[in-house]
C-alpha cells in the first residue's frame, strides 16, 4: 500500500442508484414506513364526509382542500424516517465520510422518500376524489398538482428533517420549520384546482408549483447536505 | 470561565518524541527530513457542554504510526476522533491531510480515510453482505468483483451472510463494519473503540490486520481501554487525554 490504489470513483448515476436501491430495500422490508403515511391519508379523507354530511356540493367545494392537507400531513408525518434511523445506528456518519458528494446522496435519498410516500398518495388520491364527489372537470389539475407538489414537499422537508435530526425531540420543531414552507404548494395547488373547477386555464397556478419544484430540486440537496453536516458536529 | 491548563501529550518512548507533539512545539523543526504527516492536527481546542476537553492539541501522524488516545471515560477521545475524521468542528485549531486543510480536499481525504464510529451504521432491514457490499461500493474502494462472502468469513461470520442484522447480535454488528477493513484501500484507520463487543480471538485477528495495515504505509488512530497485546510499548505512541471534572471561573 505504499502506493495506494486510488480508489475508482463511482459516477453520479451509479451513487444515485446504490443509495436509491438501499433505501427502497429497507422501506419494503419495513412496511409501516409505506403503509403508515398512505392509511393516515385514507382515514382523514374518508373521516370528513362523516363529518360534515354527505351534501355533495358542500363536498366538492372543500374536496380540493382536504386532499391536499391531509397529504401535507401524511408527508410530514413520514419526514421523520428520512434521517432518524440513519443517525440514530451512525450509516448517516458513514455516508457524509464517503468519498461521494453529499448533495448526490442527499437527492436519492429524498427521490426514494418520495416514491414511498409521494407516489402512494398521487394514485390513491383520485380514488378519495370519488368519495368526495370530486368537480369532474378538476381531475387533471389535482394529479397534476400533486405530481408537481409532493415532490417539493419531500425536498423541503429533507431540509426541516436534516436541521433537527440531531435534536433528540425535534418533532415539534420540525413541524414548526416545515409546515411554513409548505403554505405556498398548499395555496397554488388548491387554487389550481378550483380553477379547473369554473372551467377557466390554471396553467399559471402550475407554473409557480413547478417553478417551486424546480427551485427545491436544485437547492434542497444542498441545504440539506449543510444542513447534516451541522447537525453531526 | 473555562480551565486554562494545557493538557500534555505523553509520549511513551524517547524515540517517538517527533511524532506526537507536546503543545506548540513547531513540528518542523523536528522533522527537518521527515516526509510530511499523513495526519495532522494543530492548535486543536475542544469545547463540549462548557467544558473544555482539550487545548492547543498538536498531533502528527505519519505513515506507519499506530495511535492510542487514551483516557477516562468523557475526556474527549470520541470528540478528538471525529474531529480528526472531520466529523466535527473544532473549537479552535485545524486538521491537515497530506498539508491540506481536511475541509478544502474532502473528497480526496475521504477516499482515504476509513473512519469507523461507535455506532456500527449496520441496518437492522439488511442481512449482513447487504451491509457489506453496500459500504464497500459507498467508499468506492472496491470494484463489483470483490468477494463480500469471503471477507465476512474473515471476521468469523460465515453462515450469517444472508440473515438480516436486526437478528445478529451487537458484537456481529460491529463484526459487518469492520470487515470493511479486510478490503480498505484507505491509509488513514480511525477507529472509535472497535474492540467493543469484539471477544479474544477477534481482537487478535485485529490487531494481526492493524499490524499489517501499518507495514505497508497506512497509520492507525484508535481509541481502546485495552492494552495492544501484541504490540510493543514502544510500537504505539499514546495521546492521553485527562478528564477534569471542575471547570472552574478563574
Amino acid at each position: 500500500m505504499n502506493q495506494p490504489k486510488t480508489p475508482h470513483n463511482l459516477s453520479y448515476r451509479s451513487v444515485f442508484s446504490l443509495v436509491l436501491k438501499r433505501d427502497l430495500t429497507i422501506a419494503l422490508r419495513h412496511k409501516d414506513d409505506i403503509i403508515n403515511p398512505i392509511l393516515f391519508f385514507i382515514i382523514v379523507v374518508t373521516l370528513f364526509p362523516l363529518g360534515i354530511g354527505p351534501e355533495a356540493q358542500t363536498l366538492s367545494r372543500i374536496a380540493p382542500g382536504i386532499i391536499w392537507v391531509a397529504a401535507l400531513l401524511a408527508t410530514l408525518l413520514s419526514l421523520d424516517r428520512l434521517f432518524k434511523s440513519d443517525h440514530s445506528d451512525g450509516s448517516l456518519e458513514q455516508m457524509l465520510l464517503s468519498p461521494q458528494p453529499i448533495f448526490i446522496l442527499v437527492l436519492a435519498k429524498i427521490v426514494a422518500h418520495w416514491i414511498i410516500t409521494g407516489l402512494p398518495l398521487i394514485l390513491i388520491a383520485p380514488l378519495l376524489a370519488v368519495l368526495l364527489h370530486f368537480n369532474e372537470q378538476s381531475y387533471g389539475a389535482l394529479m397534476l398538482t400533486l405530481l408537481l407538489g409532493t415532490p417539493v414537499l419531500s425536498l423541503l422537508g429533507a431540509i426541516g428533517v436534516a436541521l433537527t435530526v440531531g435534536i433528540k425531540k425535534g418533532g415539534v420543531l420540525l413541524s414548526l420549520l416545515v409546515l411554513p414552507l409548505y403554505i405556498p404548494v398548499l395555496i397554488f395547488a388548491t387554487s389550481a384546482i378550483d380553477t379547473a373547477a369554473l372551467g377557466l386555464p390554471y396553467s399559471g397556478q402550475l407554473a409557480i408549483i413547478a417553478a417551486l419544484f424546480f427551485g427545491s430540486l436544485t437547492l434542497a440537496p444542498f441545504a440539506v447536505g449543510a444542513a447534516l453536516k451541522v447537525s453531526t458536529n | 470561565m473555562y480551565r486554562n491548563k494545557k493538557r500534555e501529550l505523553i509520549p511513551l518512548s524517547a524515540t517517538n518524541t517527533d511524532n506526537v507533539n507536546v503543545d506548540s512545539t513547531p513540528i518542523e523543526s523536528e522533522q527537518v527530513n521527515m516526509p510530511p504527516p499523513l495526519l495532522s492536527a494543530t492548535n486543536l481546542t475542544c469545547i463540549r457542554e462548557e467544558r473544555l476537553l482539550f487545548d492547543q492539541l498538536t498531533i502528527a501522524i505519519n505513515a506507519g504510526d499506530i495511535v492510542q488516545v487514551e483516557g477516562p471515560n468523557g475526556s474527549g477521545k470520541t470528540s478528538l476522533l471525529r474531529i480528526l475524521a472531520g466529523l466535527s468542528q473544532p473549537y479552535e485549531g485545524e486538521v491537515l491531510f497530506n498539508e491540506h486543510a481536511i475541509a478544502t480536499c474532502r473528497e480526496e481525504f475521504h477516499q482515504h480515510l476509513l473512519y469507523l464510529g461507535h455506532l456500527p451504521g449496520v441496518k437492522g432491514e439488511m442481512s449482513a453482505q447487504e451491509n457489506l457490499a453496500f459500504n464497500l461500493a459507498l467508499h468506492g474502494a472496491s470494484d463489483k468483483s470483490i468477494n463480500t462472502e469471503a471477507t465476512l468469513a474473515e471476521v468469523n461470520l460465515t453462515g450469517f451472510e444472508d440473515s438480516l442484522a436486526s437478528h445478529l447480535s451487537a458484537g456481529q454488528h460491529r463484526r459487518i463494519s469492520l470487515a470493511r477493513l479486510y478490503q480498505s484501500n484507505a491509509r488513514i484507520w480511525i477507529l472509535d473503540e472497535p474492540f467493543t463487543a469484539i471477544d479474544k480471538q477477534g481482537v487478535h485477528a485485529l490487531e494481526q490486520l492493524f499490524k499489517a495495515h501499518i507495514a505497508k504505509g497506512g497509520c492507525v488512530v484508535l481509541t481502546t481501554h485495552q492494552d495492544l497485546l501484541t504490540f510493543s510499548e514502544q510500537q504505539v505512541k499514546k495521546i492521553t487525554l485527562d478528564y477534569t471534572f471542575d471547570s472552574y471561573d478563574e
